[in-house]
């Protein structure tokens, strides 16, 4: 028989208050096998750990209890512990009496009962416990990066510069992402081209880092260390290996394509690049609005391309990659005006969008940096700035808060005024949020040196009249109702997803939120980690954040792959499913259940296999499996009916 | 005393605010006079929390504030807490933007007086009652009365 050690903590008064710790322990020393028990105040200390170290050594314990919180939060420090002390890692066990117990009860007659349940549970599965060997699983040393914003972009230079290699996949034919469009950000006043394209550059020219651009996910398989990605390469028409970047194919093309760049201010070619300064600056033909794809006739960039790079019977093109880590960093987009009713439903011209209010900020924007209107080119001199336009409106649009609007609508306004002296900006608010380092400070600035009028209320109609925009709104502070007659209105829109997040997400078998976002692992402890291995997360796609926020995020992503990477092989946690090959009937049950891919079928023994480096050990094919082949190791049969027993008071 | 504290009167007209309106020269004529900055307030209202005559006055300190910066000079100008206002210093002490609120006070007290907008005539100054009004309110009314 084995000599176990039970270790009972009081977890200062979050145990000891509901539970008689102290009579746990003596109970306990009842129990089979029990060759030792004893309580202590913080079993997770250093003092705690060293009694139960000390203890595996003096009483020749073979296996430790440790009853004390959830195995989530000490499972491996105790192991830990057990380990240095000699013992196998898999000798060690929790009996969870606080979370289960302690926390959920008052009765401490009761409450103590139930904890000696709970420990002579696990006393009954530790009696019958393997020791194991974690396994090992080879890692591929090379990361992908989904998405080529700023977060990806950042993301993929970190790791690139620590050695490893990246691919760094953009469904746009140019990396930059929003970023690029921006004007100049807040609260430094940065011009963003300025601070973003030597990144763009940087990345474009770095030996580490292969660049897909046009290019989206279309399949991952596989698990962390070892993943198989194909990534579809689409068809540009135009061979990037021969193309200069002249421009002549962009300057003659007849076609006019609403510039998505520009926020539909301005158009360019069917044959186009998103803007000036892309990385890659290599143009990309847009099948849908070509002449020639439409019609049969034009050809004309193809007659202007002296190097002959126009190529019209490209296809796509799907290639294999072998990955170690997958970082997704595919960024949002902002609620569509159209979805807001209240506000014109994008029917009203001179009703705009932040984005398009950056595009007419811009120095490289379709006005030069002049803010003109759409719908005649005036230069507005009242203009509206309306936040939370989508955001925090639970009951119609979206519940959450966008973070950024607040700061960039006061840059918007503060910019206005730079540009036209004699205009006058107002900012309808709900609240003023300022949360980042030197953002108060850049709002208080804003609000005291540049005329701008801030009015507390949600506006709740804008509409046409004349060639006014008559914007509707309320200011709580005075307690009436504002009317404003403007020449341009902008509205911050909520951000959200990407569309194509939700597609892609399905693809990768990683989780997103009520709102669309990514999951994170934990929100406050695993922010950069989604919940399934290997898979990391970065900057908007995860929830609305400003630039700062975002390349952080970023950087800590890379540097969880960077960790991964350091590693020589990874460590799989053994006690997940095995096979007894003589039970296996092939009935596949267990293929059909598995939420990992875990199982498959072995055409050389004919019977269903446990893929380990898969395997997640929740016991799913083990409940399904008809014949007993399949058990989980330390988990057998046999452990869980003595536990069953055990719950129940050993009846 | 107003049940809509530091709200302006319901049923008013809402504000049609325009260029001309909040650039009309009164808030700069405020900041001119007082050597305060009124769009240094964001309106938190510790002039009015700490403001031991609030419940007598029409409009609230921050009200008053809020409306000089939508370029609101009527309601301002003829509004009751002007001459109720005791000139005690609490809300100057408290701002924690800084902004000298009393003297802002003192500031549209003298627009008040310069445009001949009558508040207190000595006929309806109960003797009772001017026993009890607090001395700057007087001295407002005699030096109204001297011009």
């Amino acid at each position: 028989m084995k000599r176990i050690g039970v270790f009972v903590c009081h977890c200062g008064i979050n145990i000891a208050m509901t539970v008689d710790v102290k009579r746990v322990a003596e109970e306990a020393m009842n129990m089979p096998g029990v060759a030792y028990a004893q309580d202590y105040i913080y079993m997770c200390s250093e003092p705690g750990q060293a009694l139960v170290r000390e203890k595996i050594k003096e009483e020749e314990l073979d296996a430790v209890i440790i009853a004390a919180c959830s195995p989530n939060l000490h499972e491996s420090t105790f192991r830990a512990a057990a380990e240095e002390a000699g013992l196998n890692p898999w000798q060690c066990e929790i009996a969870n009496i606080r979370e289960q117990c302690s926390w959920v009860h008052t009765n401490r007659e009761k409450a103590t009962s139930k904890a000696i349940r709970i420990v002579d549970t696990l006393v009954q599965k530790t009696i019958l416990n393997e020791s194991l060997e974690p396994i090992p699983v080879s890692i591929t040393k090379k990361a992908l990066v989904i998405g080529g914003g700023i977060a990806g972009i950042q993301a993929a230079l970190d790791i690139a510069d620590s050695g490893y290699k990246i691919i760094l996949v953009e469904k746009e034919s140019s990396i930059g992402g929003h970023m690029a469009q921006l004007s100049e950000t807040f609260p430094t006043l940065d011009c963003s081209q300025c601070i973003l394209t030597p990144k763009m550059v940087a990345a474009g020219k770095h030996p580490n880092i292969e660049l897909m651009t046009y290019s989206e996910i279309e399949e991952v398989s596989g698990y962390v260390g070892n993943f198989n990605v194909k990534i579809k390469r689409k068809a540009s028409f135009v061979d990037w290996s021969k193309c200069n970047g002249c421009g002549l194919c962009m300057e003659k093309c007849p076609a006019k394509v609403p510039s998505l760049f520009d926020r539909e201010l301005a158009t360019h070619g069917a044959i186009y690049v998103p803007f000036p300064q892309a990385v890659p600056n290599k143009p990309v033909i847009d099948k849908d609005n070509c002449i020639y794809f439409k019609s049969g006739k034009c050809r004309l960039c193809e007659k202007v391309c002296e190097i002959g790079a126009i190529n019209f019977e490209q296809e796509d093109l799907i290639v294999e990659e072998e990955i170690g880590a997958i970082i997704v960093a595919t960024g949002f987009e902002t609620l569509p005006v159209p979805n807001l009713v209240e506000y014109g439903a994008g029917d009203v011209p001179d009703v705009i969008d932040g984005l398009a209010f950056e595009r007419l900020l811009s120095a490289s924007g379709p006005t030069v940096g002049e803010v003109r209107r759409p719908s005649d080119g005036m230069v507005p001199k009242e203009i509206v700035f309306v936040q939370c336009a989508g955001s925090r409106d639970p009951e119609r649009y979206r519940p959450y808060c966008s973070k950024i609007c607040c700061m960039y609508t006061t840059k918007h306004a503060l910019l206005y005024k730079h540009r036209v002296h004699d205009g006058q900006p107002y900012i309808f608010y709900i609240d003023i949020r300022t949360g980042g380092k030197g953002y108060e400070e850049f709002y208080h600035n804003a609000e005291l040196d540049e005329g701008i009028i801030y009015l507390r209320g949600k506006v709740a109609k804008i509409f046409r009249d004349g060639d006014k925009t008559v914007v509707w709104g309320t200011d709580t502070l005075t307690g009436r109702n504002i009317e404003i007659a403007a020449d341009l209105v902008v509205l911050a829109t909520a951000m959200i997803p990407k569309d194509s997040t939700a597609e892609l997400v399905k693809k990768l078998r990683i989780q997103t939120g009520p709102n669309g976002f990514l999951s994170e692992a934990h929100p406050k402890l695993r922010p950069v980690e989604s919940i399934n291995s290997g898979f990391y997360i970065a900057g908007a796609a995860q929830g609305p954040k400003d630039i700062p926020e975002t390349v952080a995020q970023a950087s800590a992503a890379a540097c969880k792959v960077i960790s991964l990477f350091s590693r020589d092989h990874l460590e799989q946690d053994p006690a997940i499913a095995w096979v007894d090959e003589d039970l296996c009937g092939n009935c596949r049950i267990c293929i059909s259940v598995c939420p990992y891919d875990a199982r498959e079928f072995d055409e050389e023994k004919g019977i269903v296999i446990v893929n380990e480096a898969l395997c997640e050990g929740c016991g799913s094919c083990v409940a399904a499996c008809a014949c007993g082949a399949t058990q989980q190791r330390n988990l057998s049969d046999s452990q869980i009916r003595s536990m069953v027993t055990a719950s129940l008071g050993g009846e | 005393m107003s049940e809509n504290m530091g709200l302006a009167p319901p049923k008013s007209p809402p504000i049609r605010l325009t260029r001309e309106v909040v650039n009309s020269g009164f808030k700069q004529r405020v900041n001119e006079l007082s050597g305060q900055h009124m769009d240094a307030c964001y309106q938190c209202g510790n002039c009015s929390s700490g403001c031991p005559l609030a419940q007598e006055m029409d409009i609230l300190p921050n009200g008053i504030i809020r409306l000089v910066q939508l370029g609101q000079r009527d309601e301002v100008i003829n509004s009751e807490t002007l001459w109720i206002c005791a000139s005690c210093f609490q809300c100057t002490v408290r701002c924690p933007k800084g902004i000298d609120i009393q003297a802002v006070m003192d500031a549209l007290r003298q627009m008040a007086l310069d445009e001949g907008v009558d508040h207190f005539g000595p006929d309806q100054i109960d003797p009772e009652q001017a026993a009890l009004v607090p001395q700057p309110g007087l001295v407002g009314v005699y030096r109204k009365l001297s011009t």
